[in-house]
């Protein structure tokens, strides 16, 4: 699962500057956590359309690491971007506190919510495409809030893998500590993916990898080595969370339903 | 010949659950003395598949399958499932089990790949169709769009079938003014195919909605003289029961003799080039 970064960068960088430009739009406009999905995002923006174009907007809630912000800053820094930092507690507290007793899955998916509703806004304000952040990783595992952090126009990094995101970032020289850094959702004080998610990226990520791109069946999987359970759990939750990487189901009722047999790419008449 | 029509609503991809429908119908098809048992196109599996058809293919030695096949040996049983054949190539089929052994297996010739439909992207192709005999005579079997093409009603009549299957797995599409256009269609084709060919039919549709599609069910039965002997409920899982008679096809054929009168030699002609 080694990539050829140079073509990958190719590939990326093209991308993201004939989505964005084709559609008559000149800026990009992305949520920046400090975490390393967002930077290199940022990165590949900035080497497809130049560092004035690329607005990033950081979206701290109060409880979040102030580390996380300091290194979106430093992100920012290092790539020469434009950085707002738009608080979001003004209008996320008083909706939590709304609620009595919100469980912390809720409060994570309204905080995750308010930040996509401020970067939409953003992206009006500049006249950009949002720039979307999850990788590969993240979409099969369903590891990130629907119409939230998953809501995007394009996305340049969601057919990488958590360890080819570390490994394409290293070579576009995103900041050390922000590569090297334990990944974290911010989502409450002191979570990490890994601690939540109960396994490492690199080991699922080599699962993935086997099952998803080279079609291992189950039995083949248990022969290479892998883990019974560990297979059996990581392909019931990337079929569990299939209804995250699909629009909404429409009922069909006509002859031509929009989804099902109304099909045209997105770039039609572009 | 009592034919039981399982119009069953299969979850999708879940062979282990499906099979336990299928042991259900078939349990409660032995109970009222069936002779045959019908069950929709894909009944093992369900139908919007796609990148899943390779995961839940299956050989005939597949535990399922083997189930099903020994289940055979009190009822006759026609079933759908995704074969991966010893080419490593993966079809859509229906199979015929009778007596605790596989009979026959018919690979879906016609796969639509248009508006709705991407069979052909999933499936290879069979490539011919044939009868089969049976306890109840000379079988055929016609997995949906199949029926609704002419060398497939042709070439089952010309080999001499006398009952005609056909598994099904029809959406729900077109609802403008009354009714369902899909249904019309299907209708119209299996009493033409009943009263033309003079045989008896069984039309076994699927229930249930898969990814915002709804199967519209409807299954139904023609006796050889053209007449409908049942009809299922449209959209809700159902089980219906009618008895064929091999008398209907006897007398359908001494009043309206088309299989007789047909002259093969007319269409070997043009297929040959010799007229024009």
């Amino acid at each position: 699962m080694k990539l050829d970064l140079k073509l990958t960068k190719q590939i990326l960088t093209t991308f993201v500057k004939e989505e964005t430009e084709k559609i008559g739009l000149k800026t990009v406009v992305l949520g920046l956590s400090g975490g390393i999905d967002s930077a290199l995002s940022a990165a590949i923006a900035v080497e497809a359309l130049g560092k004035d174009r690329v607005f990033a907007v950081g979206l701290p809630y109060k409880l979040s690491s102030k580390e996380s912000m300091a290194d979106a800053e430093l992100v920012a820094k290092a790539l020469g971007i434009n950085l707002e930092i738009a608080d979001i507690t003004p209008f996320a507290e008083p909706f939590i506190e709304s609620e009595p007793d919100m469980s912390k899955l809720r409060i994570g998916n309204v905080l995750a919510r308010m930040r996509m509703v401020t970067i939409f806004d953003r992206s009006a304000k500049h006249g950009g495409i949002v720039l979307g952040t999850s990788n590969k990783t993240e979409l099969l595992l369903g590891y990130g809030t629907w119409y939230g952090d998953l809501a995007s126009a394009i996305n340049p990094i969601g057919d990488l893998y958590k360890t080819q995101v570390w490994e394409l970032s290293e070579y576009l020289g995103i900041p050390e500590k922000v590569v090297k850094k334990q990944p974290t959702a911010d989502l409450w004080p002191d979570q990490t993916d890994e601690g939540e998610l109960g396994f490492t990226y690199k080991d699922v990520d080599r699962l993935l990898y086997e099952m998803v791109d080279n079609r291992r069946r189950k039995a083949e999987l248990v022969q290479m080595g892998f883990d019974e359970d560990f297979v059996q759990k990581i392909s019931e939750r990337i079929m569990r969370y299939q209804f995250k990487r699909k629009i909404p189901v429409i009922a069909k009722v006509s002859q031509r339903t929009i989804g099902r047999d109304f099909r045209y790419s997105r770039d039609w008449g572009y | 010949m009592r034919v039981c029509l399982a119009q069953i609503k299969p979850f999708l991809g879940d062979t282990a659950k499906n099979l336990e429908l299928h042991e259900e119908c078939i349990e409660q098809a032995v109970a009222e003395k069936c002779d045959v048992i019908v069950f929709p196109e894909l009944s093992l599996t369900g139908y919007y598949l796609m990148d899943y058809v390779n995961d839940v293919a299956m050989k005939t030695d597949d535990k399922a399958v083997k189930r099903i096949i020994s289940l055979s040996k009190d009822i006759s049983v026609v079933f759908g499932f995704v074969y991966e054949g010893e080419d490593n190539l993966f079809y859509n089929v229906c199979a015929y089990a009778e007596k605790g052994r596989l009979v026959h297996l018919h690979k879906k010739v016609y796969l639509p790949d248009y508006t709705m439909f991407e069979e052909a992207r999933y499936f290879a192709a069979g490539n011919g169709f044939s009868v089969f005999d049976t306890a109840f005579g000379k079988c055929g079997m016609l997995i949906c769009e199949d029926a609704l093409h002419l060398s497939s009603i042709y070439v089952l009549s010309r080999m001499g079938v006398q009952t005609v299957f056909i598994p099904s797995n029809s959406p729900a599409r077109g609802v403008v003014g009354d009714g369902l256009e899909a249904a019309s269609i299907w209708q119209t084709s299996n009493k033409y195919t009943a009263s033309l060919l003079t045989v008896n039919l069984v039309y076994v549709n699927r229930a249930g909605v898969e990814d915002g599609v709804a199967f519209w069910g409807g299954s139904e039965a023609y006796s050889a003289l053209g007449k409908r002997k049942i009809q299922l409920p449209q959209f809700e899982a159902a089980i219906g029961i009618t008895e064929l008679e091999t008398a209907d096809i006897r007398l359908a054929r001494i009043h309206s003799p088309f299989y007789r009168d047909e002259k093969s030699q007319i269409l070997l002609d043009y297929l040959k080039g010799d007229k024009k």
